[in-house]
């Protein structure tokens, strides 16, 4: 059977590599998307949107249905995992740990026991338990603030640099994720609950969705954004520039809470009391 | 871009992607995995496809291992195949 395999994915991979030798080189100015597609785009895309970064302007704004689903997709995998994964029967779990925060001393709490309820001296604390890090916390504690930053200057730079809303979303979910693993998850589901992670991921699409549907009141094509130089008040030019923007803010907000959440799931196996 | 640079980076991605489907150690595999993902980025940035190599640097080496890591630390770290 898995000689069979093998000679399957040989033959197949061979088939693949063939057929690849069939495409134009890579750069020749032959190609039929060199000589059609790409010059159109090269000469007009600024004229048309006032953006220098060719990739976003066609990301964004030529081949705006294209992003809309892939949105559309990313919040349909964090559904799914939420579907899939998330447990909503809590059991208290058997043994829980505290901190006595005052005297740093750790107490193993079984069954029905509880400590006092509105204590403030007791933390909980993972029972796969690592040593308080001061060296991790610390650093975590002064990047996370500076990558959310730049994720946000990716985010609005993308007209003028490589960027946008994926790769500025996915490190603001990667700064939260980072603190969540540094510090530990209950932290994390503090700042950003459940409720507000999912809320945000279908935020992100309506904001996107949202944008073409205000195209279409204004009399336009669906994702037209010239038709918004009237509500911005500038020309339909800067509008279209201005109109990517806004897509990318959805973009943006709907990729990072789908992969905070994604984090919250697998790191807790749909539990959400603890995790890596 | 010099030629012998990119081959080392394919010669890498092929090892590494090689690697990362026999290993038995499944934390091995995401990092390896991670390694793929970081190496195919410097492809990407030869090539010239800058946006690409930015989203495979965030999307394949940063986050994608961080939830594989995440998925092998509630299941067993060896595979049984």
């Amino acid at each position: 059977m898995k000689k069979l395999a093998i000679v399957i994915v040989l033959m197949f991979g061979g088939l693949l590599f063939y057929s690849a030798l069939e495409f134009p080189p890579w750069g020749d100015p032959q190609a039929p998307a060199s000589t059609h597609v790409s010059p159109r785009y090269i000469e007009q895309a600024v004229s048309e949107t006032s953006v220098p970064n060719l990739v976003t302007a066609v990301l964004a704004d030529y081949r705006g249905y294209d992003t809309m689903f892939e949105t559309i997709v990313i919040f349909s995998a964090g559904v799914a995992c939420l579907l899939l994964l998330r447990v909503y029967r809590r059991e208290e779990m058997e043994t829980r740990l505290y901190r006595h925060l005052p005297t740093g001393i750790t107490l193993r709490v079984k069954g029905e026991r509880k400590i006092p309820k509105d204590s403030q001296d007791f933390e909980q604390i993972d029972l796969t338990w690592v040593p308080y890090d001061l060296a991790v916390k610390t650093t975590c504690r002064m990047i996370v603030p500076f990558s959310m930053i730049f994720a946000l200057y990716v985010i609005a730079h993308g007209h003028h640099s490589p960027g946008g809303g994926f790769q500025g979303g996915v490190i603001l979910g990667a700064s939260v994720i980072l603190y969540a693993i540094s510090h530990n998850l209950r932290l994390s589901l503090l700042r950003i609950s459940e409720r507000l992670a999912v809320l945000l991921c279908g935020l992100g699409v309506f904001i996107y969705a949202g944008t073409g549907l205000l195209c279409t009141l204004y009399g336009a094509n669906y994702l037209d954004y010239s038709a918004l130089s009237q509500l911005l008040g500038v020309d339909p030019v800067t509008a279209r520039s201005h109109g990517i923007l806004m897509v990318e803010i959805g973009v943006g907000i709907s990729v990072m809470a789908v992969m905070v959440h994604l984090y919250y799931n697998l790191a807790s196996a749909g539990r959400h009391d603890e995790g890596l | 871009m010099i030629w012998q640079i990119e081959l080392i980076v394919l010669i890498i991605v092929v090892i590494c992607g090689l690697a990362a489907i026999s290993i038995k150690d499944l934390l091995g595999a995401a990092v390896l995995f991670g390694a793929y993902s970081f190496m195919m980025c410097l492809l990407w940035a030869i090539m010239g496809a800058v946006d690409v190599a930015f989203t495979e640097a965030t999307v394949g080496a940063g986050v994608s291992t961080v939830l594989f890591v995440a998925a092998v630390f509630r299941t067993t770290r060896r595979t049984r195949d």
